[in-house]
């Protein structure tokens, strides 16, 4: 599996895990008038801009989509919802392709993604973040030695302000366990 | 007035001072504030980046144990990522029974409920409009003549629904940083997104959108957020990005209810300003200076 998700897949493979179509179905709509792609604060660092994202989404081009940037390096400002002349989710079609990439364990997203399923983890199990436990999980699971040193003299300020502490907080067990089993159930009968 | 009351997790760590200030400038404005009991994290970005379905779950069972109690309709969010979570089922659920209904089906293990009748509303938008400038100056007693403030909304309690401020140039902070006696300074940064979660997957493009909003706030003595998101950000890069730029892009950054508190001259222990990550010496000269003002 490890060795899998690290190998380039070809478009076959990326098709058959990927389902383009709710995403098609948010941006059928669209104008290509670009309005998202110039209200957009990180469009410079995308390879492909907002407009061009959602033509292949229409186009189906699963492969370019999940090689690119683009998606991932959308920050949520709602500016491209916001100003949409046709009224698209396009905030939330990014994320709905962020969705896609979780689910599919794509390697090149491997920060965003192990950002927010450890995130997630740690909520699963205290029902709130623990922000100290939350980071050493997600730095742990990067395996990169030297993505914690970026944050260690933040993480050091925080500690000596007392603001982030290493034991995650005593509570009920799991209170969130319910919702979770139930949002999966549900998810599976889709 | 009454609200429910929703912190949110980072205002139990590393936001604690905008949960203590937020506290103590809604009482002594004479708000009384019911923390929703054993509520849970509302999913932050990482839910919607996951789960659709996920993301409406977990705020929404924090609105469900709200809904429990019969005569308050509002909840009070500090948080504008919590916020815009909590909202977003507010609003996905007007007029939409089929989206209630899945709601209710998994909060029914529980034995929780929502029905909608509930009102998500952010600490910016309850200050200015159920309290407004005018309960803030009966309170005053410091005043901020020579200051020059920076408003920063960020994104998300402004967009994608615009409740109560222009989503594209916010001004509602305006009149709460005037009557302090201070000057609104003018800059075009005010609701330019900080980049948000980008700064810890993508570090460098985060530092890039903060540097850009740290340039425009020179002049000001300090910028005022009312996001925990949006004030780490901006003050726990500074040095980095100053020394990436060559420019000294030092700034005070404060959450709004701790400035306010400031103007209230509350208790350092209220406002614990000692716990943000970047207060200039030069401010607190000034504000040493002005201490004795009114």
């Amino acid at each position: 599996m490890h060795v899998a998700r690290n190998l380039i897949r070809s478009n076959e493979t990326v098709q058959a895990c990927v389902n383009l179509a709710p995403v098609q179905e948010m941006v059928r709509a669209c104008i290509q008038c670009g309005t998202c792609t110039g209200s957009c604060p990180n469009e410079f660092a995308m390879d492909y801009t907002p407009r061009r994202l959602w033509r292949m989404v229409l186009m189906n081009q699963s492969e370019e989509i999940f090689q690119s940037n683009t998606f991932a390096l959308c920050s949520a400002c709602y500016c491209c919802t916001l100003r949409c002349p046709r009224g698209l989710p396009l905030t939330e079609a990014m994320e709905a392709l962020k969705q896609i990439a979780a689910r599919a364990n794509f390697s090149q997203y491997k920060n965003s993604v192990q950002f927010y399923k450890t995130f997630i983890q740690s909520v699963r199990r205290h029902g709130r973040v623990n922000e100290m436990e939350f980071m050493t999980l997600y730095f742990a699971a990067l395996k990169n030695p030297l993505t914690p040193l970026r944050f260690a003299s933040l993480g050091m300020k925080l500690m000596s302000k007392g603001k982030v502490s290493m034991l995650p907080p005593i509570r009920r067990e799991r209170p969130l366990e319910s919702i979770f089993r139930n949002v999966e159930a549900l998810e599976e009968r889709l | 007035m009454k609200y429910h009351y929703y912190p949110g997790c980072s205002l139990e760590g590393t936001a604690l001072e905008y949960n203590l200030s937020t506290w103590a400038v809604m009482t002594s404005l004479g708000a009384e504030l019911l923390e929703i009991e054993d509520w849970t994290c509302c999913g932050a970005s990482a839910a919607d980046s996951t789960s659709y379905l996920l993301s409406l779950a977990l705020p929404a069972r924090n609105i469900a144990i709200a809904e429990k109690t019969d005569d308050v309709k509002d909840i009070l969010v500090p948080c504008s990522a919590c916020y815009l979570n909590l909202k977003k089922v507010e609003e996905k659920t007007k007029g939409a029974p089929e989206i209630l209904e899945k709601l209710n089906t998994i909060l029914q293990e529980d034995h929780l409920q929502i029905s909608g009748r509930i009102r998500v509303r952010h600490l910016l938008d309850v200050i200015v409009n159920d309290l407004g400038p005018q309960a803030i100056r009966q309170n005053l007693k410091r005043a901020f003549s020579g200051f020059r403030i920076a408003p920063y909304y960020g994104c998300q309690c402004l967009r994608p629904y615009a409740v109560f401020d222009d989503p594209e140039d916010p001004r509602s902070m305006e009149p709460l940083i005037e009557v302090t006696g201070a000057e609104v300074h003018p800059w075009k940064m005010g609701a330019k997104c900080c980049g948000a979660s980008l700064m810890n997957t993508k570090m460098d493009m985060g530092l890039e959108l903060v540097a850009a909003i740290l340039q425009g706030a020179k002049g000001a003595d300090a910028i005022i957020t009312v996001c925990p998101m949006c004030q780490m950000n901006l003050e726990a890069y500074q040095q980095k990005i100053s020394k990436r730029h060559k420019e000294n892009l030092q700034m005070t950054i404060l959450y709004l209810p701790q400035f306010i508190g400031l103007a209230f001259a509350l208790p350092e222990q209220e406002l614990r300003i000692d716990l943000n990550l970047s207060i200039t010496d030069g401010f607190r000269k000034k504000l040493e200076m002005q201490k004795q003002d009114i």
